[in-house]
């Protein structure tokens, strides 16, 4: 809650350049995470680089390839409930739905919600030790209340988990994040994007300073016409997913072609794991299959306690998911579950 | 209550409920502080000041947003509209009648939340179904339990019972 | 007696349209000149003391104007009376900035004030505070062996201990056919009402204050605040017209209101201090409880055994009590009960009053025994009721002031169509869900108070009637309002009720469902006072137009006197008035229960609640569907807001049992989940339908107005019924509460 100064850029040149002329600035389009952080005494910016006149960020363009172009600074809101990406891309308006509240969607941006902080107990509270906000002073999480926490990928550091929807449903589709920086730009698949805490839980993703979001850009494919999105939480609306599920798939003759199943809320980055994908193709479209798969995406899940049950239930969740995916016209507001 | 000009503070220009302001604001106040503070417009609650209750949701540039979670500075040129926007010329719009119809509130408090939530819901026409009014409604708390009474409120009006 | 015409009608909210169109203010958002603005810095550490404040970088803050901690501030009273309160519990009340003693996590040990929000709240962050920390326990369940009985003090009267053993339990549970045995657990909950805690002190020029203070009970902080700075009462004027929700958090004068007003008296200037939402989770709270229950029957479905223990958690400096297993024996006449309630002294803050204190906690445990038992006798869990249904009150052994119970389950039963509800748990099936029915009985004291209200009647033909009470949004001020028109024959139009104002006749704290029954009362007593001297001044007008009438001869209808014999003599009472030389007509009454009737009968709300719950079978995923509530709460006064109030209570019993809890650290010493996102209270997509009944019931011994109150009686019979449709949907009783994700797959 500290003073700081304030700029709007007119650029992304100029918003890049300012950035990268003060150590302590930040990039600030929608602000619903950063205001918060900040207000909880969690952020210190010296500067806040105000994003928002960027016009050429802000529009949902066709690419050439038969993908999408999404731009960084579109709010989610305006990306979920845009045409095409209803049509062709369903599997991300649902996610981006089931996460937050309408007015947050309308402020949040697309680049914003890729950037999110964890919503660990700890890390929001700037009494506590917590290595990802003050590295080597200890996760109290580990022996606490880790029920939000991670049971894949995490380390002895940090249990925390991504709290991004949206980013369950961009890990299944493979998106591409478009990225510009001082020395140009470059892009960085989805996979790639968010990375594990392992010995540096302070760094959320392999962004480097002062590079700025662009762009997300889906692939031509966007399993319109097979897929779900199924958020597990401790209310029906607005809060974080215990576990979350994006599948999508393509038959053929019955049987799946290809797959794509990305778990939230159980680890440190939107989860997946291709060996199980793989499996499935040639496969029919049963409890059974999704079972085996669940399997092979589980295999090396481990509880802290309060976390336990997210092993079975994340299971269960694959499974009714991908049954889920066979009839997206039954899917619930709030991707709740049903069937 | 408006600042004189400081180093470090901007002139903001808003257009508010149709007339429009001119502030002297530090990059730090945010738009929900902006409205309470310095222009007394306190219609617009401070529940939670992070994003977690819905209390000061105002209509912005035609977009429900929440106050707290955005600065005054980063709206300059926006048009805002609160709750004590909602009503036109001393007539309450047809939400505020159902709300007291239906006895949609108990302490009041997120009340002015709740309406400019249901106006903007009503106005995007996302939601249908009860089920979906329920969710697009979910970024609202109430903890004196009015929901079932807001609800009602909301797809009364919606069914244009209020015209 | 007169004619009701607004007693029992549906009326909107008299406050409705400044609530829907922001224009209601409460308490911080009060534009005073020259305002300004404290932030609250709190003990990081959970015991232990304050060994150096660094002030350096606070102050260096621009528009920092003072801060205020146990070394500098203005003198406080040294014993503990002075910082008692209405709703004090025994022992040392907690003294804001009083010394470097460390007794919770969260404690406040300074306020920054500063000429803006802004500027306070950075400086309160650069405060730098060091500490020696000591060893500190905050786990329940890992000190159950410490727990006593809490002592005794004004706190017992109105929330008495268990009663004495009765019969043998011992015996009668060994020997009974059924038994059933369980161990129930719930964590704290916090009040947090959407409002935050804050107070705006006006400071009037030496030693007077007016003060705009979130509260449930203006004179309450009133009084706190005149004796902890030594002020007289009637230069301290407290006001709080609007509330945003309190549910028991403004009971007691919190931490705000103490540092505004020390940062006032200090500057000499206004200052208003506000809570932020982490704040709230640093005071009063439902405490954690443990209890076991031990129910024994006879095969047949007659209870013959209760035994329920309860163990609390209170702080290290007060002894917090509530009712927690008093209530199994009211409801069902088992011959024997043992029933005994604890509390052990841990390093947190001292819990408090939270909606339905102690009745929602013993319930949960009570309702849910009682369908175990049910189950195992293979009986519809409401013919059990039935066949254990107490006619009198076994425990204390009075008979009922009146009790419309059957009528409930009956009504309600009814309306829910509990006949379809399958008595084997897990087989009621839609899809991929699980269906369960459950019930649950619901009692609630009605406690009587002593409590003020004037009238007056003035030559402009209104009715103006005050009490200091405060509407916390329960709808007290329409109801007073419909009451208040009644005695006279008023139109509602023609009465105006003041209230939120310490300098109105003295009310004890809103709160307990009693506030209905006792400032409704005043305000009757009062109403009817006036009618009698308007009366009066009536027989001797010019003409003795009412010739030798008596006041039983007349009714008074439309604003005014009218003869019954003979209907075309009728008297204005703006005539009267006038009469009265223009003077207005005033009364001012108390309301003082006649303790030695009241004492004869067990006085209670009662309530059933009958509850549908889907649970997702592979997931996990409950959603209460719909429920009924069926309520015996004497006369009610307005069916709308009524209706409201026991749909609120049932939306917490729907959070109680599914949704909110409080995470302690108990490493760390510490709450976790301080904040709307983390802890969870219902949304919008977790309500579906819900229905209320009000059942007939008359009262008379009660009080004046016969209504028992309603802001508890919804609440308490509703998570019992949810746990027990869990265990008819699932066969599983869940007896950690609330019931989460995770613990039904």
């Amino acid at each position: 809650m500290n003073n700081f100064k304030y700029l709007k850029a007119d650029t992304p040149a100029a918003a890049i350049a300012a950035v990268a002329d003060n150590a302590a600035s930040n990039f600030v389009a929608g602000g619903t995470n950063l205001i918060d952080l900040w207000k909880y005494d969690l952020t210190h910016p010296d500067r806040l680089v105000d994003i928002n006149g960027l016009s050429e960020l802000k529009t949902i363009t066709e690419l050439p390839d038969g993908g999408l172009r999404l731009g960084a600074l579109v709010s989610n809101a305006a990306t979920a409930h845009h045409a095409i990406v209803r049509e062709r891309y369903p599997l991300l308006s649902r996610a981006i739905l089931a996460g937050a509240t309408a007015q947050i969607r309308n402020s949040a941006t697309n680049g914003g919600n890729l950037l999110q902080r964890t919503r660990c107990y700890y890390f929001y509270d700037a009494a506590s030790p917590c290595n990802k906000r003050n590295p080597g002073s200890g996760c109290p999480a580990i022996e606490g209340h880790n029920r939000l926490h991670a049971i894949l990928g995490y380390s002895q550091k940090c249990i925390a988990v991504f709290p991004s929807d949206m980013c369950v449903a961009l890990a299944a589709l493979e998106a591409v994040v478009q990225v510009a920086g001082p020395d140009g730009s470059r892009e960085i698949s989805f996979s790639d994007f968010h990375r594990l805490p392992g010995d540096h839980p302070e760094r959320d993703n392999t962004l480097q300073p002062n590079e700025l979001i662009t762009s997300i850009d889906l692939p031509p494919t966007g399993f319109a016409p097979h897929h779900s999105y199924l958020k597990l939480r401790d209310r029906n609306s607005y809060a974080f997913a215990l576990v979350s599920v994006a599948t999508g798939f393509e038959l053929e003759n019955k049987t799946i072609k290809r797959a794509r199943i990305a778990l939230g809320g159980v680890a440190h980055q939107p989860w997946r794991v291709s060996a199980a994908e793989d499996l499935l193709v040639g496969k029919a479209p049963t409890a059974q299959s999704f079972g085996q798969a669940a399997g092979i995406i589980l295999a090396n899940a481990k509880g802290f306690g309060h976390n336990d049950f997210k092993i079975e239930l994340a299971r269960r969740a694959i499974i009714r998911n991908g049954l889920m995916a066979l009839n997206p016209s039954s899917q619930r507001p709030g991707a709740q579950p049903s069937l | 209550m408006n600042s004189p000009p400081s180093a470090t503070s901007h002139e903001v220009q808003l257009q508010i409920n149709g007339k429009p302001a001119k502030l002297q604001l530090e990059p730090w106040v945010t738009l929900l502080d902006a409205l309470r503070d310095h222009l007394d417009l306190t219609g617009s609650k401070k529940g939670c000041d992070h994003g977690q209750c819905g209390a000061c949701t105002v209509i912005c540039d035609g977009e429900r947003i929440l106050s707290c979670l955005t600065l005054g500075v980063m709206k300059n040129g926006s048009e805002i509209t609160t709750i004590e926007g909602i009503a036109v010329e001393g007539e309450m719009h047809p939400l505020q009648k159902a709300f007291i119809d239906h006895d949609a509130f108990q302490c009041g408090y997120c009340t002015p939340g709740q309406i400019c939530s249901g106006v903007a819901l009503i106005a995007e026409g996302h939601a249908q179904t009860r089920e979906e009014v329920k969710e697009l409604m979910s970024g609202n708390l109430c903890r004196c339990g009015a929901n079932t009474n807001i609800i009602d409120a909301i797809m009364e009006v919606k069914a244009g019972r209020y015209e | 007696m007169i004619q009701s015409k607004e007693i029992g009608r549906a009326r909107r909210r008299i406050e409705g349209e400044l609530k829907v169109t922001g224009q209601a203010k409460y308490a911080g958002e009060y534009q005073v000149p020259d305002l300004l603005h404290g932030y609250v810095v709190n003990a990081t550490i959970t015991k232990g003391r304050i060994t150096s404040i660094d002030e350096t970088a606070a102050r260096a803050v621009p528009g920092v104007m003072e801060i205020l901690h146990h070394e500098r501030r203005l003198a406080l009273p040294r014993f503990d009376i002075m910082y008692s309160d209405m709703d004090a519990p025994p022992g040392s009340p907690f003294r804001p900035l009083y010394d470097a003693k460390i007794t919770f996590s969260g404690q406040p040990v300074a306020l920054v004030v500063a000429d803006t929000f802004e500027a306070a709240r950075y400086a309160a962050a650069l405060l730098n505070f060091t500490y020696e920390e000591v060893d500190f326990d905050v786990d329940l369940r890992a000190n159950l062996e410490k727990a006593h009985k809490p002592a005794k003090g004004l706190a017992t009267f109105i929330k008495p201990l268990p009663p004495n053993p009765r019969g043998d339990f011992s015996a009668a549970y060994a020997d009974a056919e059924v038994r059933f045995e369980g161990e129930f657990h719930h964590a704290s909950q916090h009040h947090n009402p959407l409002e935050l805690f804050a107070s705006t002190t006006v400071y009037e020029g030496p030693g007077k204050l007016t003060i705009y203070d979130k509260t449930q009970g203006t004179n309450n902080s009133q009084i706190y605040i005149a004796n902890l700075f030594g002020l007289r009462f009637k230069d301290v004027r407290v006001i709080a017209p609007f509330v945003g929700g309190s549910f028991g958090s403004g009971l007691r004068p919190q931490y705000q209101l103490v540092m505004s007003v020390m940062a006032a008296l200090t500057l000499k200037r206004n200052v208003r201090v506000t809570m932020d939402r982490s704040q709230m989770f640093t005071f009063g709270h439902r405490p954690e409880t443990v209890q076991q229950t031990r129910f024994g029957a006879t095969s047949d479905g007659e209870l013959t055994a209760i035994n329920h223990t309860a163990i609390s958690e209170t702080s290290s400096f007060e002894e917090y009590n509530e009712v927690v297993v008093n209530w199994g024996n009211m409801l069902y006449p088992a011959k024997n009960a043992l029933l005994d309630y604890k509390i052990v002294p841990l390093d947190l803050y001292t819990p408090m009053d939270m909606r339905a204190p102690g009745g929602s906690t013993g319930m949960m445990a009570i309702e849910t025994t009682i369908d175990q038992l049910a189950d195992q006798l293979k009986m519809d869990p409401l013919e059990f009721r039935l066949r254990n249904y107490a006619e009198r009150d076994v425990s204390a052994d009075k008979p009922f002031s009146s009790k419309e119970l059957r009528e409930c389950y009956r009504q309600g039963a009814e309306r829910f169509g509990w006949s379809d509800r399958h008595q084997e748990p897990r087989t009621n099936r839609r899809g991929n869900r699980l269906v369960g029915h459950g019930m649950s009985t619901g009692i609630w004291d009605v406690i009587a108070l002593p409590g003020n209200a004037s009238a007056k009647f003035t030559k402009k033909g209104r009715l103006i009637v005050k009490s200091a009470v405060t509407d916390n949004g329960q709808g007290t001020n329409t109801v007073m309002t419909q009451i208040a028109a009644d005695q006279l024959g008023l139109p509602l139009e023609a009465v105006t009720f003041k209230y939120g104002k310490s300098k109105h006749p003295l009310s004890p704290v809103q709160g307990g469902s009693y506030t209905t029954g006792v400032i409704g009362s005043a305000v009757k007593l009062a109403c009817l006072a006036v009618k009698n001297k308007l009366f009066k001044l009536a027989q001797i007008m010019d003409g003795f137009p009412l010739g030798d009438a008596l006041p039983e001869d007349v009714d008074f209808i439309g604003g005014e006197i009218v003869l019954k014999q003979d209907p075309s003599v009728r008297i204005p009472l703006k005539d009267v008035i006038a009469f009265n030389r223009g003077k207005a007509v005033k009364a001012s009454k108390s309301n003082i229960p006649n303790v030695f009737k009241l004492k004869q009968y067990t006085r209670a709300a009662h309530s059933a609640a009958f509850v549908e719950v889907e649970v997702d079978e592979q997931l996990g995923v409950v959603n209460v569907t719909r429920a009924v509530t069926a309520v015996a709460a004497g006369a009610i006064m307005n069916p709308q807001t009524a209706r409201s109030q026991i749909l609120g209570g049932m939306i917490w019993g729907i959070s109680m049992a599914l949704r909110e809890e409080t995470l302690l650290d108990t490493k760390l010493g510490k709450y976790v989940n301080t904040d709307l996102g983390e802890y969870h209270i219902p949304v919008h997509a977790d309500i579906h339908e819900l229905d209320v009944i009000f059942v007939e019931e008359k009262d008379e011994i009660i009080n004046e107005i016969g209504a028992k109150g309603i802001g508890e009686i919804g609440l308490v019979s509703m998570a019992p019924a949810i746990v027990n449709a869990v265990y008819n949907a699932t066969g599983k009783l869940v007896k950690v509460f609330p019931i989460k994700l995770g613990d039904l797959i």
